[in-house]
């Protein structure tokens, strides 16, 4: 029995990680991409031109594969929470079910939209047919912020007491509204546009590499790119914020973050290098940092990972290397947006080195990257807690025969999909770069 | 409170099963619409009737799922635990439907579109089977309250399981065919409308035939539910029959717009009847509404937020079959 439960722990961690980590990607594009289509729409409406009319049609093109597939791969979701979940579920279902209920009618309010909006291209007059994309905009990031509420919530449970191991008078107004959730929150619909920002100019800045100058090739990419670029400096004045929430709600999952072992009064900040034999190797020390980052004096004491049991400790060199690698990518990202800035500052124009293009085109899938790093720097710096310090995760699994089944096909399932996902995409992208 | 929540989420399990079931049958009916050429129209208007909507429609699903974890936590974990071998099957399945079908509209290849149009078709049977088989299960009081204690095989693969599992797939499609009528008389292709009419009487047929056999299959294996609906939910169980009839005898002079009406609402009688025979148990003859219920705090937002929601929901989904209900307009998407 025992060990059933651990085979299916693993399977049931890999199985919501890979249906996760596959969905996030599409549903940061879900919540970003109407941005942009509208923002080509409203351009193209307000100059009265059809290039960019015609731009914002053949990324509605795009964005129409990707909203079914993001609806599809978010339902599998649901389903998990159950299937793989059942005992965070039956247990505090009552506490954090609300804001799954409030993210329902949003993407209601989405998909009926979506409906309309790429369907009525040719049925309702331009300023009407730019109205009906507003809704999928507002009710995109609405998603995301109701759904980052719930994962909030398990990073820091709030609105129910325990007595006796059974959950009394829950609260899911205050489970919604826990700390966590304004920095989560924030930080992930930021990231969501920035994902797509870059990914989006990434695909036109090879076109333009590639010689493509045509059909608004050059808006194409600085529709999306300016959009990320802008809001790249404030994603990290957020990022900052929420490294300073975590220091102080959940210290040992910012010991893992920055590799601090030990305890200790103004502490270094640690770029790169492991954790072996708990002690850290090949990193870059910048003497007091990470004391300096957190509170602005060189005297902060920090806790380490040895402030809690081994029991209680997150992997630390996942955890340290997601979050260096999302910070790392993220001071690029700032980089490339400036330089960006500076040439269009200058002369009104892109710059003309082609390595900006190619920076370019490595910022789409780096983005992903550090969102994607991002994710689990929150989720496997959490374990071994599914609810922060009230369940643990190998508590909360499905203890029922097969689960690892689930898990082959859905590898199966998933490759399948990535491949066409990615090839009935290509195959609108030389129509879309024409 | 919790029978209000109760209402509303039987409510959305209602939509769900006349849209967003309406859509698994239309795949049906493209499995069977024949080669790439005789097909083709048949397919162009499937795609023509479903594309704008079925998303919206596939919501529904995902409101009932996230009603019952919230407002009953212990059934919802019960259920996902015991029946996650039907419920993956569902979960792959609404995967696959609904790639497939943007992928099918995307690409050219004619090869492609078949390879794509299958996994459509084929998952679209797949699917509401196997919702049908946990329904199955549910309604035969084969889920246990307690996490783990649940036979993961035996509790749906029963006569109940199969039953629920047939009876979903034919209501599906029986739908589909009914609805797609009044789409292709719509769009002027009176022939289409005479196969659909043909394959509606076929199908009304048959799920009239499965449900009551199905009668005498749930006096054999849920004693309970064959008892509940046999008394109090008799009258709907009647009603469900007789608008069936009416609905054969419209379609027999093709009132493509009223049979709409009579088949759905036969529909919603078979699901209302089930209700009030499961009534008031969540699970079986062990967990009742009120033991299940989340405490009253977590159910007064709730209700608020679905009365909230739903004042906004109607009226976008009014606009929604409003536009592409009213004129055949332009069939391409973009």
């Amino acid at each position: 029995m025992l060990a059933a439960a651990g085979s299916n722990l693993l399977a049931a961690r890999f199985q919501m990680a890979l249906s996760l980590g596959w969905h996030i990607v599409v549903a940061c594009l879900g919540v970003g991409f109407p941005i942009v289509i509208l923002v080509a729409e409203g351009l193209g409406l307000r100059r009265g031109d059809t290039v960019h009319r015609e731009l914002a049609r053949r990324w509605s093109q795009a964005a129409a594969v990707l909203f079914a597939v993001g609806a599809v791969s978010g339902t599998i979701l649901s389903f998990e929470m159950g299937i793989l979940w059942p005992r965070l579920m039956g247990g505090y279902g009552a506490v954090f079910g609300l804001p799954f209920a409030l993210e329902g009618f949003a993407f209601f309010i989405e998909a009926i939209f979506i409906g309309i909006y790429l369907y009525g291209w040719n049925r309702l007059s331009p300023g009407r047919h730019l109205l009906t994309g507003v809704p999928v905009v507002i009710a995109g990031v609405l998603s995301a912020f109701f759904v980052v509420c719930a994962n909030a919530w398990m990073n820091d449970p709030q609105g129910f007491r325990l007595v006796g191991g059974k959950v009394l008078d829950p609260d899911p107004i205050a489970a919604m509204f826990n700390p966590a959730t304004p920095v989560q929150s924030v930080h992930m619909i930021i990231a969501a546009i920035m994902v797509t920002g870059y990914v989006v100019a990434a695909v036109h800045a090879l076109g333009l590499l590639r010689g493509r100058r045509g059909g608004g090739q050059r808006a194409a990419f600085l529709i999306p790119f300016t959009l990320a670029a802008v809001f790249t400096p404030a994603q990290i004045v957020v990022g900052d914020a929420a490294a300073r929430y975590v220091a102080d709600h959940q210290p040992v999952k910012l010991a893992a973050m920055e590799a601090q072992v030990s305890t200790e009064i103004g502490p270094a900040e640690h770029v790169g290098g492991v954790v072996v034999d708990g002690r850290l190797r090949y990193a870059i020390i910048i003497p007091h940092g990470l004391s300096l980052l957190l509170t602005g004096r060189t005297d902060t004491r920090v806790s380490g990972l040895d402030a809690v049991p081994v029991d209680q400790r997150p992997p630390v060199n996942v955890v340290h290397l997601a979050f260096d690698l999302m910070v790392g990518i993220g001071t690029g990202l700032l980089v490339l947006g400036a330089w960006l800035g500076l040439s269009w500052g200058r002369r009104r124009d892109l710059p003309h080195s082609r390595w900006f293009l190619r920076a370019a085109v490595l910022a789409g899938p780096a983005a992903v990257a550090a969102m994607e790093a991002g994710w689990v720097t929150t989720e496997v710096g959490r374990q071994p807690w599914i609810v922060y310090r009230v369940m643990r995760t190998a508590d909360a699994v499905n203890t029922a025969p097969g689960l690892a089944i689930g898990l082959f096909v859905l590898i199966g399932v998933y490759t399948v999909l990535t491949v066409s996902t990615v090839y009935v995409l290509r195959r609108q992208g030389p129509a879309a770069s024409a | 409170m919790a029978q209000i929540v109760l209402v509303f989420l039987w409510a959305g399990i209602t939509a769900y099963i006349l849209f967003g079931g309406a859509d698994f049958g239309a795949g049906l009916w493209d499995l069977l619409a024949g080669g790439p050429e005789d097909g083709a129209r048949e397919r162009a208007l499937i795609e023509h009737s479903i594309g704008p909507v079925w998303e919206a429609n596939h919501v529904w699903l995902i409101f009932a799922l996230v009603v019952v974890w919230t407002a009953f936590p212990t059934a919802f974990a019960a259920i996902m635990a015991t029946l996650s071998i039907p419920l993956t099957a569902v979960a792959f399945g609404v995967i696959l439907r609904g790639s497939a079908f943007a992928f099918r509209k995307s690409v050219t290849e004619p090869a492609l579109q078949k390879l794509f149009g299958a996994s459509f078709a084929l998952s679209s049977v797949v699917t509401p089977f196997f919702l049908g088989t946990a329904a199955g299960a549910i309604a035969s009081g084969r889920v246990p309250t307690t996490i783990g204690e649940g036979d993961v095989l035996r509790s749906w693969l029963t006569p109940s399981g199969v039953l629920g599992g047939t009876l979903a797939v034919g209501i599906c499609s029986y739908l589909a065919a009914v609805y797609l009528c009044a789409d292709a008389r719509r769009s002027g292709e009176d022939d289409l409308a005479e196969g659909f009419r043909r394959r509606a009487l076929l199908m009304g047929v048959l799920v009239g035939v499965v449900a009551l056999g199905g009668i005498v299959v749930l006096q054999q294996d849920a004693p309970r539910l064959f008892g509940r609906l046999t008394g109090p939910a008799l009258p709907l169980i009647f009603a469900s029959g007789a608008l069936g009839l009416a609905s054969l005898v419209l379609l027999t002079v093709r009132r493509y717009l009223a049979v709409r009406a009579t088949a759905a609402l036969a529909v919603v009688g078979v699901l209302w009847g089930w209700a009030v025979g499961q009534y008031p148990m969540l699970l079986g003859t062990h967990l009742s509404i009120d033991e299940g219920a989340a405490p009253a705090s977590t159910l007064r937002p709730l209700v608020v937020c679905l009365v909230a929601g739903t004042a906004l929901l109607v009226p976008s989904l009014l606009l929604l079959y409003g536009m592409f209900q009213s004129d055949p307009g332009e069939d391409v998407l973009v």
